[in-house]
């Protein structure tokens, strides 16, 4: 089997930037907002990224651009959903509509344009262990990133003081409120962390996974990042594997067409959905509380004076 | 997206002419172009685009050309509508989704002249015109053949309909016909235009064993991705060297130019008439790359084909074809397949696995 770690490694790359997007995410939900304006992000993210990188002649210039792309946009978002207590479902899909046709306008100039690829890093050692080996660490920067990020995440939410913190403004704000706690201000650092895991999502698709820019590249990966959310219910490990989960279905997709195995691959792109629908009819059918998700997870809040 | 290149000013100066009655005053003939793609795809679009600019400077003074670029197909009734009101007299659509748009359109403006690309249906005022990609298929299907080492090349389609399936089938032939072990993996992207996922279908095709790939695809991202995991692959619609100068064997060129400067000039003369024109290398309307990256025994077979297939000696469906089920086609070109049967080419040749999706 010489094709499984090469198969592998293409789900390792499709997985990344789902993994990099639904971890910003998971922690803005977690400070229970609801945003629903990752595409939009990612999708600018993309365009700003491509354009610097061209521009500066500088992939990783080009990622830093799109993360910080993707921080000013999930500005706005926070400008209007926590500053001005907006109903945060339409801000959020707001954010997605300005954000496509923000992206189309801003890549205009740059479509078509090559980019060399970011050179992968192979591990000493590590790199050497049979199928394991070539196809996790000979991996681009920005997995290993990914892997360090999920790992922070974690330790940050749930082991140390500044996560429980958040933890506690998403559980319940207005008892947060009551104790304290500068609710607006970690939402507005959620919010912003989020912006910036999105733009560096979309940065990675246009300069390593396709190192091409193109009106719409994101192809709904925003909307598989929420979906990843809401499957992890809370956990950000569960997390991880879900983005292997769903980035390995749409590696599938694609091997049964060459396959020849009699699956449409309409019903395999579909996959991922249909998969965090039956997780959360687990997750409600065995009785625990809720999807996991936070007590106060979409709701304005605005300060009593 | 919507970009005009109206010239306003020009226009207005040509009415002012005109309303003074300036004897040899000519209203300027406007020209539209629909592309599926953006300019900049640097495939498809992009040559079509050059025809364009070539129209442009054979008739110097005497046309003014508009273009809309990256129109999806199944919305793009209102693009060819906004042309045709807008005074444009010849209107080109250049993809194979624009077919009934276009005639839709065409009904309703009789006086305007409409050239559709890759098409079949064709009315008083629809043209259609194509040219033999096939051609050059065969062609790098036989260096395909020659260079693979796994015996396994791969194919990244777009959409499964003739014009593809008729290029995956001359794609294999030619490879067959150097190499009888080889095998052909097709992967679909269902989208002409989109980097992305013709990356992915790239990938795919080169995991599962693909050291040769080729692509039905508008974009260099195939390329690009045969390049990264330095495996051979080929430039399709326009000289894609510059994207993988050390993987690429050759690029199958479009050349529309000619075509669009003769039926400009057919209107300008009050000539033009409703037509279908499918050809090939023998009318230069395909063009094949320079051979780089092979042996020099692989160019020269490559040379040869080319050379073969321009004086009509061989065609990529010479009979007896084949299909996947083992019947043999009936053969109604003489020696080889008519023009008829390859453009409306539905099924896969003996040999090729798998199924073409619904």
């Amino acid at each position: 089997m010489e094709m499984l770690p090469l198969v592998l490694a293409s789900i390792t790359v499709a997985a990344t930037p789902l993994l990099i997007a639904a971890l910003g995410e998971h922690v803005v939900e977690r400070a229970g907002v609801l945003n629903l304006g990752v595409e939009g992000m990612m999708i600018v993210g993309a365009a700003c990224g491509f354009a610097a990188a061209v521009l500066t002649d500088s992939s990783v210039l080009g990622l830093l651009a799109g993360g910080f792309a993707g921080m000013l946009l999930a500005l706005v978002f926070a400008g209007l959903a926590i500053g001005l207590a907006t109903n945060q479902v339409a801000t959020g899909l707001a954010l997605t509509i300005l954000g496509l046709g923000l992206a189309g306008l801003i890549g205009a100039p740059f479509v078509g344009q090559p980019r060399p690829p970011i050179p992968p890093i192979a591990l000493p050692i590590l790199s050497d262990i049979p199928i394991i080996g070539p196809a996790f660490f000979r991996a681009d920067p920005i997995f290993y990133l990914s892997v360090m990020l999920v790992i922070a995440v974690a330790f940050v939410l749930n082991r140390t003081r500044a996560g429980l913190l958040l933890r506690a403004v998403g559980e319940n704000h207005a008892s947060a409120h009551a104790l304290g706690v500068p609710v607006r201000r970690i939402r507005l650092y959620a919010i912003l962390f989020g912006g910036l895991m999105a733009g560096l999502a979309g940065a990675y698709l246009s300069l390593i996974y396709t190192r091409f820019w193109s009106p719409g590249m994101t192809a709904g990966r925003g909307w598989i990042a929420l979906a990843l959310v809401v499957f992890a219910a809370g956990h950000v490990w569960r997390l991880m594997a879900g983005a292997y989960l769903f980035g390995g279905l749409t590696v599938a997709q694609l091997h049964a067409q060459a396959g020849a195995i009699g699956l449409p691959s309409q019903l395999l792109s579909a996959l991922p959905y249909i998969m965090t629908i039956l997780a959360l009819l687990v997750l409600a059918v065995s009785g625990r509380r809720g999807s996991g998700a936070a007590g106060s997870l979409g709701q304005p809040f605005v300060p009593e004076r | 997206m919507f970009r005009m290149t109206t010239r306003r000013l020009a226009l207005a100066m040509g009415l002012g002419l005109a309303m003074a009655g300036a004897a040899t005053a000519q209203e300027k003939l406007k020209i539209g172009f629909i592309y599926v793609g953006p300019v900049g795809d640097f495939g498809w679009s992009y040559q079509h685009d050059v025809g364009r600019k070539a129209i442009e400077a054979a008739f110097p003074g005497r046309v003014e050309t508009t273009f809309v670029e990256s129109v999806p197909e199944a919305d793009s009734d209102r693009a060819i509508e906004q042309l045709a009101r807008t005074g444009h007299k010849l209107i080109f659509t250049t993809s194979f989704g624009y077919m009934e748009p276009t005639l839709r359109v065409a009904k309703k403006y009789p006086n305007v002249m409409f050239e559709h690309a890759t098409g079949f249906k064709r009315d008083k005022n629809v043209a259609t015109y194509s040219a033999k990609f096939h051609e050059g298929r065969y062609i790098i299907g036989r260096i395909a053949g020659k260079m693979t080492k796994s015996n396994t090349i791969g194919y990244v389609g777009a959409f499964p309909i003739p014009e593809v399936i008729a290029g995956i089938n001359a794609f294999y032939l030619g490879a067959k016909s150097v190499n009888p072990d080889v095998k052909i993996k097709v992967a679909w992207a269902f989208d002409w235009f989109n980097p992305p996922k013709e990356g992915d279908a790239a990938k795919t095709l080169i995991d599962q064993g693909a050291d040769v790939i080729t692509q039905h695809t508008d974009s260099p991202a195939p390329l690009q991705q045969a390049a990264q995991r330095n495996v051979f692959a080929f430039g399709q619609a326009s000289d894609m060297t510059k994207f993988a100068p050390n993987h690429i064997l050759t690029s199958i060129i479009d050349d529309w130019a000619p075509y669009y400067v003769e039926r400009t000039r057919a209107v300008l003369e009050g000539k033009w008439q409703s037509q279908d024109v499918f050809d090939g290398l023998a009318k230069g309307k395909v063009k094949m790359g320079p051979y780089v990256n092979m042996p020099p025994e692989v160019k020269k077979l490559a040379e040869e084909t080319e050379e073969a297939i321009r004086s009509g000696k061989l065609d990529p469906f010479m009979c007896p074809i084949i299909a996947q089920d083992g019947k043999t086609v009936e053969c109604k070109g003489g020696d080889r397949l008519s023009n008829e049967q390859v453009f409306g080419m539905n099924f896969y040749v003996q040999g090729i696995e798998g199924t073409i999706p619904k």
